[in-house]
């Protein structure tokens, strides 16, 4: 990664995608609770009649977009993480976790705001707590990619795959970490960006920015994004992992709940491994304090310094 | 079939639902009874009454009126009716709540018929609005139909589908509300009073209709009216109805959702039914 890297949302990649794909598919809807993004305005002038902003009210959003993907319709659900997961879960569990099992729904509930994208606005604006509670229900899916390359390429999975899902999307451009990328297969679910020794670094959504930057800075410690949360390709996993001594797992996200870190720690204790694991996230707190995204990951030990520190004491 | 003819069928039909219905109760006491026994007459008017446009033999048929039934545990009355349709074995009926059997204290998308998961209250009306827009892109006219409780309206995302039903012209959606006016401990009136609510759908750019929810012929011909016009406004069909209807032990009691009834009762129940 370099910084010449080009910047960009992964909602806007994700949403000049599925734009494209309008053109020539007529079964996609796109639906917001009055959430934009500079893309959305053009998908709005070009599909006005597939796209609907149902105002500031998720649990109707999720009814909707049930109701049409009932109808074959493949649907995108759009707004602010916090609020489409939490405000909206028992409409998602019914209707999409509960419902899927007996009859396919193809809705996909793109989320944007994934951990303190939302730095300055507070804890009702920051989502620590998606990971665990999407990962908790059968028959979803779970992605959180690290950039937006990654986001840009579901588009098409997300049609293909006729299953409800939940995207966790980083509010702040980002520069692409798959530039380049060849052998990148989605169903993996990750993608081991830097092989090293000892010690790798586990890493998911904004995350790996970090885990990359600390990582290039010492030198022979692994990285490994996992952009897919649910399903999990674990044997394909384990097979990376098990060649270090350490992992580190890294989230913006609250860890001990079922996070990134749980899967990590299931997968290695599942198969009886020596191979150590630490885990990096947000203790049992919500954030009150204000500054931007790196302060508040100093505060949390999450920032590059803080990595290495944890990286060192493994070496 | 003369008029006359078809209400005096559907008026037996009623009868004859509220038996199954209660002999279903004697092999699975745990369903809400009360519940469903103020809709048998809406069911048999949308059933019986050529209301619905259905094939029983093509459950998943693409030019089919929906129907969406988002009071789900007071839908056990719509077993008997949808077997006797032939969406599914009459011999089903008989495993009810056991072992291996699909039919459940509370209706899924399992049962032939059961268009969506009715379990959780105040959903039906937004996914029904969601396939109404569909069926518009579709260019279908199918019509969907939802039923729901009254007690059901308190939950928010109603009235989120309320408002997007009108702005949405969804003129191919028909709420039918089961008024029965107690919710599940005590009388809608003395929780929060849902009145007037005629008015507050008015309110809500819907066209309404009141009616008698157990006079089978004022249902069935308010349901055709309902469903024969197209003026850009979602309907809405206020059913006003009896909790427990037909059974004495449940009529006006305010904690007839909870009441359960003995063998002998429900028994004597049968007997009393007109």
């Amino acid at each position: 990664m370099t910084s010449s890297q080009p910047i960009k949302t992964m909602r806007d990649a994700f949403i000049e995608r599925v734009c494209e794909r309008m053109k020539k598919n007529n079964r996609l809807f796109f639906l917001a609770d009055d959430f934009g993004a500079p893309s959305l305005d053009k998908l709005k002038k070009e599909f006005g009649d597939r796209f609907i902003n149902v105002g500031i009210a998720e649990q109707n959003l999720i009814n909707i977009a049930t109701g049409l993907a009932l109808e074959g319709y493949v649907v995108y659900a759009y707004a602010i993480t916090s609020f489409l997961t939490m405000r909206a879960y028992e409409q998602i569990r019914s209707n999409l976790s509960i419902s899927s099992q007996i009859k396919p729904v193809n809705v996909n509930l793109i989320g944007v705001g994934a951990g303190l994208s939302y730095d300055m606005s507070g804890p009702t604006h920051h989502c620590l707590e998606d990971i665990s509670i999407m990962r908790l229900l059968p028959n979803f899916m779970v992605f959180s990619p690290s950039d937006w390359r990654l986001a840009e390429k579901f588009v098409d999975y997300s049609i293909n795959t006729k299953i409800p899902k939940y995207c966790r999307f980083d509010g702040k451009p980002l520069p692409a970490l798959y530039d380049g990328v060849n052998d990148l297969n989605i169903e993996n679910g990750f993608y081991e960006l830097l092989k090293g020794e000892k010690v790798c670094l586990v890493s998911t959504g904004f995350m790996t920015h970090r885990a990359l930057a600390a990582a290039k800075k010492l030198g022979n410690v692994g990285v490994v994004d996992v952009f897919m949360l649910k399903p999990m390709a674990e044997k394909l996993l384990f097979e990376i992992l098990k060649k270090y001594e350490y992992i580190i797992t890294i989230e913006e996200a609250l860890i001990n709940n079922g996070g990134l870190d749980s899967l990590l720690s299931k997968i290695v204790r599942d198969r009886q491994s020596n191979v150590k694991v630490k885990n990096l996230g947000f203790n049992d707190k919500h954030v009150f304090d204000l500054g931007d995204r790196n302060h508040l990951l100093e505060l949390n030990n999450l920032d590059e310094e803080s990595i290495i520190k944890t990286i060192k004491k493994c070496q | 079939m003369k008029k006359s003819d078809l209400i005096n069928f559907l008026k037996e039909k009623a009868l004859w639902v509220r038996r199954e219905t209660l002999n279903l109760y004697k092999m699975s006491p745990g369903f809400r009874l009360a519940s469903s026994l103020s809709d048998v007459e809406i069911f048999v008017a949308l059933y019986y009454g050529k209301i619905l446009n259905i094939n029983p033999k093509n459950p998943n048929w693409q030019e089919r009126d929906r129907f969406i039934i988002s009071k789900g545990h007071g839908a056990i009355s719509l077993y008997s009716i949808l077997a006797d349709l032939g969406f599914f074995d009459k011999k089903e009926l008989t495993k009810m709540s056991q072992k291996g059997s699909f039919l459940g204290d509370i209706p899924d998308t399992r049962i032939p018929g059961f268009e969506t998961i009715n379990g959780a209250l105040g959903h039906g009306l937004g996914v029904a609005c969601g396939i109404a827009l569909a069926l518009k892109k579709k260019n279908l006219n199918s019509k969907v139909f939802v039923l729901s409780g009254d007690g059901e309206l308190y939950e928010g995302a109603v009235w989120e589908a309320v408002m997007f039903a009108s702005h949405h012209k969804l003129d191919n959606l028909i709420l039918i509300v089961d008024n029965n006016k107690i919710s599940m401990l005590d009388y809608c009136k003395n929780i929060i009073d849902l009145e007037p609510l005629e008015e507050k759908f008015r309110a809500f750019k819907w066209k309404t209709a009141l009616v008698d929810g157990h006079h089978i012929e004022k249902l069935r011909n308010a349901l055709k009216i309902l469903t024969g016009s197209h003026d850009n406004r979602p309907r809405v069909l206020i059913a006003d109805t009896i909790k427990g209807k037909g059974v004495s032990q449940l009529e006006g009691d305010a904690l007839c959702h909870i009441k359960s009834l003995k063998e002998n009762e429900i028994n004597k129940a049968i007997k009393e039914l007109k």
